[in-house]
């Protein structure tokens, strides 16, 4: 059976649904990233989880046990918040032992946990510090020490990385997930950043108005996105609005675009296709490829490794695209402003939604 | 400790109702027993008041009869416009003079500004009578510019300067942090867009700090209509609504014509405390968090003339304190001016001698301490009590009620409620511990606000670590947020015992022979005839309620800041 086991969690505020009908399972030592817009209702489930602001309706189970109803001081939990909420009047070494001085352990006992733990996240020296007196990056780290000291069964972080500068978190991007695999602890972090998301969660929830959109590794969400919104709200990609004209063809303003088989749909259904900037192909186009499209460059924005580029159609210039070009490509084909090409969409990196 | 139910709800989903852990049941009943205790300091004695108000002498209900009787008597309503004159008058005055210190000391560069800023408190550190005995010996009978204003100065002219005098303070610290936040981008916005000077001003400046004026105003026109001391020593012949129910009640024993005349003086006070709150409101919108702060930039001619209006202004204030202090060590003014101590021998002059000082120190220190207490605790518990909206509303309710109570009215208040026959607590009445009891509720709101904002500051998730880590939420309180917030703490039990040590209005229909106050026994000598010793008592009062202050302000400096190092970087 799964660690936690939410189901049909319902969250209303007056007549506003935070959260409409979540169930979710999350294994033991799973690192799973909550990803969604602001206000999508990732925190809401988060704090609903932690008991901080319970659910309206639905269950919890945490390693079996029934934890709906329970206050959060009686859940077993660490949390670390966006603003790290440490003691500003207590010391690092007091802020990371705060929960095992209540535990009547013994004072050196208490020390050489702190001790511990700093180490662990790589502060040995910071214990007589003050908060203040340590960088952003340095305090998120307390505060991680300090979810940590009581040893939880499971670590909720929000928006833990959202406070720092660009650098710092991918450093501890990193860090947090190596800490998180050593330490095994199930681990469920809120992000709005899909990047964060990417890199470090075993499993992605994807979320948005209170519902989840799709719950897959990152690869499977990135891959394979399951609703438009998903394939909108993770990595770059374009949206060809068009009309089912067969089980595998769309027509987009004219063009046959062939595409995997759709059986949800029915023919003459008004959809989307979509195919994300790096899937389209330009180069070595053998002579019987699917989808190919003589274009024209229409607009380059250099982005540093690659290219950007927006090309129309020049069967129908109202269809746009845009394409990722290595700076590679670009010299070797000579691509510049007004180019014209052509391109392939393969059919197996299509996806199409219903509009 | 409970666990919490799910329960079906109508529409047949299951709802889940959270479990109280047993900090969430301490807190509950902590939040119930501070609704019930300012219930009791605040709630019942004013629904005495009003119920009184319509009773006859001997406490049968009567309906409307008093208020026809008092809509009917001229000097009745002749002291309500009287009291409304007075107070627009004194808002006119004061806040354009308030408005220009406070911008010369927020924007200009201003030689010892810090003692500008202190001279302009002094006022609040003294009893309102100060000022009108300060005028008395000034303008009075026998003062040294008798004449110059042209005809006595008891009546509407005496009142407005002590009053000018005595509100000064407390407009000129609402328009100076109005003004101390300004954006330092609006002005340079303006500067290239090449806007004038004055135009600048009318575009920036004024409307930035609209919303400091009009809170500045009310609080003027509230001060003045609900101040009893200086109308008392200065007003002569000049009737207002605070005097008439001393009148009413120390005078003729009238108590449901007291009680109506209070209602009349609650109404503009309440009034003008609703039109701030919803002004205060949107306030804070205007306030955003990317502002730079302005530092002003030395500029010859403004800075010369807006130190010389400083000068004049503090030379005013000084004055008048400054009289007081002198009339207090003359023989006999004003026919020997030689120096004396005799009138600080206050056996002499009132029964109490120097006893109605020590009770008004103990007074100041008892509601210093359990105000602050109870102030503190309480807006912790309405803040961070867990969902229990509707008792949490009820607190934050009574807690904005005093504000809108003028003294005299809650004092009044207190009679009828505790010195009712069936009242359990009547056993109160003319204790020492109702006079604190009156004061803590009387400057309640400050000190709730004072609080809440500080707790505001800290990070609301505090608690929810807490609770993650297993840790009462008493100890987090104790460790953590009782100690940032110390100085709000020291802040609010100087603000009581400061504004214990000076009030008159409301304590001065509570105190017993035994438990008079120094301000109280100030108003009773001045009426009694012996100026001299009257502000001797005020002199008394002013040295320790600013002593008091200048201690706390050194102790901030040089003691808090050891306390608090991890406040540095």
């Amino acid at each position: 059976m799964s660690y936690l086991v939410v189901r049909n969690l319902h969250k209303r505020y007056g007549t506003f649904t935070a959260l409409g009908d979540i169930s979710l399972d999350i294994g033991e030592g799973e690192f799973v990233c909550f990803l969604g817009p602001s206000g999508c209702g990732k925190t809401t489930l988060l704090r609903a989880i932690a008991g901080l602001d319970p659910q309206t309706s639905g269950t919890i189970h945490q390693k079996g046990q029934d934890v709906s109803a329970l206050p959060p001081a009686r859940r077993d939990f660490g949390i670390v918040f966006q603003s790290y909420a440490l003691f500003p009047n207590l010391t690092v070494a007091d802020n990371v032992g705060y929960g095992l001085v209540s535990r009547r352990a013994a004072r050196r006992d208490i020390a050489k946990r702190v001790e511990e733990l700093l180490a662990l996240v790589g502060l040995p020296d910071a214990g007589p510090k003050y908060p203040a007196q340590l960088s952003g990056g340095q305090q998120q780290r307390v505060a991680l020490a300090r979810a940590l000291a009581t040893s939880p069964g499971l670590l909720l972080l929000d928006e833990p990385l959202s406070a720092l500068d660009a650098r710092v978190r991918v450093r501890l991007r990193h860090e947090i997930k190596a800490l998180q695999r050593r330490l095994g602890v199930t681990t469920i972090m809120v992000t709005h950043d899909q990047e964060e998301a990417l890199t470090m969660a075993d499993r992605i929830v994807v979320m948005n108005h209170g519902a989840i959109e799709q719950v897959g590794t990152p690869q499977d969400i990135y891959r394979a996105p399951a609703t438009a919104f998903v394939a909108d709200f993770v990595g770059a990609m374009n949206f060809l609005p068009g009309k089912l004209a067969a089980a595998d063809r769309v027509d987009v303003a004219g063009l046959a675009i062939a595409c995997p088989a759709q059986d949800g749909l029915a023919t003459g259904h008004a959809v989307q296709v979509c195919i994300r900037p790096e899937d389209v192909r330009v180069r070595d186009l053998p002579a019987d490829i699917a989808n190919r499209l003589p274009i024209e460059v229409a607009d380059l924005d250099f982005v540093g490794s690659f290219c950007r580029a927006t090309l129309r159609v020049q069967a129908a210039p109202s269809v746009e695209l845009i394409a990722d070009f290595s700076s590679n490509l670009i010299r070797d084909l000579g691509v510049t402003l007004g180019s014209r090409l052509d391109v392939a969409l393969p059919p197996d990196r299509l996806r199409v939604f219903a509009a | 400790m409970s666990t919490g139910t799910i329960a079906a709800s109508p529409s047949g989903l299951k709802v889940t109702r959270i479990g109280l852990s047993r900090d969430d049941l301490a807190m509950r009943l902590g939040l119930v027993a501070l609704a019930a205790l300012l219930l009791v300091m605040v709630g019942l004695p004013l629904w005495a008041l009003l119920s009184k108000g319509f009773e006859d002498r001997d406490g049968k209900f009567v309906g409307l009869a008093n208020f026809i009787t008092y809509f009917s008597t001229p000097a009745l309503i002749d002291s309500a416009l009287n009291s409304v004159k007075v107070a627009a008058f004194c808002t006119v005055v004061v806040v354009p003079l308030a408005f220009v210190y406070a911008y010369a000391l927020t924007r200009a560069v201003l030689p010892g500004r810090w003692l500008f800023q202190g001279i302009s408190l002094i006022p609040i550190f003294a009893p309102s009578l100060l000022p009108g005995i300060a005028l008395i010996y000034l303008f009075g009978n026998q003062g040294f510019f008798k004449g110059v204003l042209g005809g006595p100065i008891y009546g509407f002219d005496g009142i407005v300067i002590a009053q000018v005098f005595y509100c000064f303070p407390h407009a000129t610290l609402i328009l100076a942090t109005a003004l101390a936040t300004a954006d330092a981008r609006l002005y340079e916005a303006a500067e290239v867009l090449g806007a004038s000077r004055l135009r600048t001003f009318f575009t920036v400046t004024l409307p930035g700090a609209k919303y400091g004026l009009i809170s500045a105003a009310l609080v003027v026109f509230t001060l003045v209509i609900t101040d009893f001391g200086i109308p008392k020593v200065i007003g002569g012949n000049y009737n207002v609504l605070a005097t008439d129910v001393y009148k009413q009640v120390i005078g003729q024993q009238n108590f449901s014509m007291g009680a109506v005349v209070g209602m009349v003086l609650l109404a503009p006070a309440a009034l003008a405390f609703v039109v701030d709150r919803l002004v205060q409101r949107k306030q804070v919108a205007l306030l955003t968090a990317r502002a730079v702060p302005l530092v002003p930039r030395p500029q010859f001619g403004r800075d010369a003339l807006l130190t010389g209006f400083c000068l004049l202004v503090s030379t005013g204030i000084l004055g008048i304190l400054g009289m007081a202090v002198w009339g207090s060590l003359i023989k006999y003014w004003p026919y020997n001016l030689s120096l004396t101590l005799d009138n600080y021998a206050f056996a002499n002059f009132d029964s109490n001698g120097w006893d109605s000082y020590y009770n008004s120190l103990q007074m100041a220190a008892g509601a210093a301490v359990f105000g602050t207490a109870l102030m503190f605790v309480g807006a912790w518990l309405n803040e961070k009590t867990r969902a229990f909206h509707v008792m949490r509303g009820v607190v934050q309710l009574l807690a904005f009620l005093p504000m809108a109570v003028p003294g005299l009215v809650l004092g009044l208040g207190y009679i009828f409620f505790f010195n009712a026959p069936g009242n359990p607590l009547n056993f109160l009445y003319a204790t020492m511990a109702i006079l604190v009891i009156n004061t803590v509720a009387h400057f309640y709101t400050v000190g709730h606000l004072t609080a809440t904002t500080a707790l505001k500051q800290i990070d609301p998730e505090f608690e929810s670590v807490s609770a993650s880590l297993k840790v009462p939420v008493w100890r987090t309180f104790l460790r953590v947020t009782a100690p940032i917030c110390l100085p709000a703490i020291v802040d609010i039990a100087i603000y009581l015992f400061v504004n214990a040590m000076t009030t008159v209005s409301s304590v001065i229909f509570l105190y017993a022979p035994d438990t008079k106050l120094a301000s109280v026994a100030a108003v009773n000598i001045e009426e009694a005839g012996t100026t001299a010793a009257a502000a001797a008592l005020c002199v008394v009062i002013v040295a320790t309620s600013a002593g008091v202050k200048a201690v706390h302000v050194l102790a901030d400096r040089f003691l808090l800041g050891r306390l608090q190092a991890w406040r540095r970087r």
